[in-house]
């Protein structure tokens, strides 16, 4: 149905853009055509060894296309997906062909409007953020209507309407639940002509999404509880610059949402996020802190993980991308509740100074904790009904995790530049259960040097050389990359994840794994062959498990 | 299925039929201090511009950056060059943008696009993905990937722009 509304606009609008192209005397509105594809095909082979899963269909292809059309103040635009079968690691239902996303969307410069799928953040994202992450599988799409609408400068007002995506079985399956907000943010320099040319920037905004569904009564015990069928959260949030420094906050505030997450409890849901940060040429620092408490939000009370969240929470600690530090213990927001806090620094050594050698050196250090929240549980009919109650914003007794990283960056020459990186991690796999061998905290050393080296004008070999050293859960491990590039066209890379600590010396493999890679412009193929250990796979601090596999990997994406 | 073709058939006739070099959408995003900038009037006086997608946890993409920040001063006196780098780190990230962008002592204009707006918009799935812009705003070149020496390619087509 929607199609066939979607080629009617579009029609109508070729034929129209293609009438003024005709005429002679003002330039003719020219439309255009763009998109992107990405394909990813896996073929599984048995490695019982590795425990590595195999499907039944024995090969896997996930693909997309995203087509968009726009013309003047006009765009529209679709996308094609394909699971057949969904690889491994991505939700499994997902399957079949057909159409992901479509939207037609109209703007000018007071009003934007977009009917269909649309993707939207307010603020940090605490109260509502709607995006797409396809390497993770992750789309929460909203499905309805969406106006932003600008007065004048420095005033922008959002108003939202949908349902969310669910679920993909040759086409996408939205949830029952309907999502609803109203978001406004002032950015004051613009709308007090005194503070126009201050040095002093000022942005503040406030947002409240409301989710609605039908809900009729849960038991616990004795107690028969009405679900409320309608839930609010809201936000109100400030940023201000001034010079190099930057202060913002967020504070966050959810009425009763008994859930799945939570277990059917009343209480309140609260956040607060708040950063501030001094930067000057060559350094930069940033402190932050993080109180969340009972903040799973999702179009359908009684679903869990990726599944339809209406909100987002960020993840305190730092991104790791070497494959020792961000597979094995990586930390994901715990959603019912944690506090946390972060400090980083990043100074460039001058160069000619003694430290920085002839080209500067790079250091960068960050350190992020988060702990339980600091509560109290009830009993009896009040546990049951508000479950607890937090006893202010510090610190609880249970520790969730430390992470320690350093990182110096040195370029030696102009051909050699070396890296050495350390990590100390202290996890408790009991909060984020990443491991089935070890339930308690366990504590890493990880050592990572990186040399970067050219050999010739187009040619460059890249070498990381990985440690960690861990008397807890699979103990020992190293990892080797060897990447040798040929620009602009070529990669060549081998990896070997070695578990040479392991108790037992069954789990002591080489998981050894190649990639050829052609690059050329905005087209990427690449193909992979051997052994993957099962890990996490994290963007943005949404972590995803991949399973283990042993087989053909390949990768096409084009953009146009 | 019927449905399918149709839209498919309607996209594929308004290609053939009026397909032109893509321009750079329109999308509000904020620099690093809060201002709003509306990505579709980015110009830079008919000279090239460089959009360059990036974010702090993407090595590759800082490797790329900090590469072009060797030659930029040597690019913008040749071309007039100006280059756009767009951050797609999300909450986790935002906040350390600023401080390791100054850490490096980039001179770029950089943007933040925490939701991939404009990402999505010109069809950024994976960082780096790069773009060159001519001097009528078309977007002539692009480059998902970076090795050491990709800089050159850039530098190339730079010159190819400006008619040297």
């Amino acid at each position: 149905m929607y199609a066939k509304i979607m080629g009617l606009i579009l029609a109508s609008f070729v034929t129209y853009s293609c009438a003024i192209g005709q005429e002679g005397n003002k330039p003719p509105l020219q439309g255009q055509l763009h998109g992107n594809f990405q394909m990813l095909f896996q073929q599984y082979n048995e490695d019982s060894l590795i425990g590595a899963q195999v499907p039944e269909q024995k090969t896997a292809m996930n693909a997309f296309g995203n087509f968009t059309y726009t013309l003047g103040g006009f765009s529209a635009g679709v996308r094609f997906e394909s699971y057949l079968n969904s690889i491994l690691g991505y939700p499994g239902r997902f399957t079949g062909s057909g159409i992901g996303y479509r939207y037609a969307q109209y703007k000018n410069d007071l009003f934007d409007i977009t009917v269909g799928n649309f993707y939207e953040q307010f603020g940090s994202g605490m109260t509502l953020r709607a995006y797409w992450e396809p390497n993770l599988g992750i789309d929460n799409s909203l499905d309805g209507m969406r106006i932003i609408f600008t007065p004048f400068k420095g005033i922008s007002l959002k108003g939202i309407y949908g349902h969310q995506r669910l679920d993909f079985i040759n086409k996408v399956e939205l949830t029952e639940g309907i999502v609803r907000g109203v978001d406004g943010e002032l950015f004051l320099n613009d709308l007090i002509p005194s503070l126009a040319e201050s040095k002093t920037k000022v942005t503040v905004g406030a947002s409240f999404v409301s989710k609605y569904q039908s809900g009729e009564t849960i038991q616990k015990d004795t107690l028969v509880l009405m679900l409320p069928n309608n839930v609010g959260n809201s936000g109100a949030r400030f940023q201000i610059n001034h010079g190099g420094w930057m202060v913002t906050g967020e504070y966050v505030k959810k009425i009763n949402d008994p859930n799945a997450d939570n277990g059917f409890i009343y209480k309140d849901g609260e956040a607060i996020l708040f950063n501030a940060g001094y930067s000057q040429k060559g350094f930069g620092l940033n402190v932050g802190y993080k109180f969340l408490d009972n903040m799973a939000y999702r179009s359908d009370r009684d679903l869990l993980l990726f599944d339809v969240p209406i909100n987002f929470m960020p993840a305190i600690t730092k991104q790791h991308t070497y494959n020792l530090a961000a597979t094995l213990y990586p930390y994901a927001t715990v959603l019912n509740g944690e506090v946390g806090a972060m400090a980083e620094v990043f100074y460039t050594f001058k160069k000619e100074s003694a430290l920085g050698g002839k080209y500067g050196t790079n250091l960068s250090v960050n350190f992020a904790a988060a702990n339980s929240l600091d509560s109290t549980n009830f009993q009896g009919r009040e546990g049951l009904i508000e479950g607890y109650q937090t006893n202010g914003y510090g610190f609880g007794d249970k520790k969730f995790v430390r992470d320690l990283n350093i990182e110096i960056k040195k370029k030696v020459n102009k051909d050699l530049t070396l890296l050495y990186s350390y990590f100390y991690f202290e996890f408790n796999t009991e909060v984020t259960p990443v491991t089935q061998d070890f339930k308690g905290i366990v504590y890493a050393d990880i050592h990572v040097a990186e040399v970067q080296y050219k050999i010739a004008p187009k040619h460059s070999i890249r070498g990381e050389f990985q440690a960690l050293f861990s008397e807890q859960d699979k103990k020992d491990w190293a990892t080797v990359l060897v990447e040798y590039t040929f620009s602009p066209h070529w990669t060549v890379g081998v990896l070997d994840q070695y578990n040479y600590g392991n108790d037992n010396p069954d789990n002591r493999v080489h998981y050894l794994y190649g990639t050829v890679g052609y690059i050329n412009g905005s087209n990427r193929i690449s193909v992979g062959y051997g052994k993957r250990r099962e890990g996490i796979f994290c963007i943005g601090g949404i972590c995803r498990a991949v399973p283990a596999s042993n087989g053909l990997e390949l990768t096409v994406s084009s953009s146009f | 299925m019927k449905q399918t073709i149709f839209v498919l058939a309607s996209l594929l006739f308004a290609g053939i039929a009026v397909a032109q070099d893509a321009k750079v959408p329109s999308v509000q995003l904020k620099d690093l201090e809060g201002n709003s900038v509306d990505t579709g009037t980015i110009s830079n006086d008919g000279k090239p511009i460089i959009i360059s997608f990036w974010a702090t946890w993407c090595s590759p993409c800082k490797k790329e950056l900090n590469a072009y920040a060797e030659h930029y001063a040597d690019w913008t006196e040749e071309t007039g060059v100006k280059i756009i780098a767009v951050s797609i780190d999300d909450q986790r990230s935002l906040t350390r943008v600023a401080p390791y962008v100054n850490s490096v002592s980039w001179d770029y204009v950089v943007l933040l696009d925490a939701n991939k707006a404009l990402a999505n918009a010109m069809g950024v799935v994976n960082v780096p993905h790069t773009f060159l812009i001519d001097g009528s705003g078309n977007i002539v070149w692009q480059h998902n990937n970076y090795s050491d020496g990709d800089e050159d390619e850039l530098y190339e087509q730079l010159l190819k722009l400006t008619g040297k």
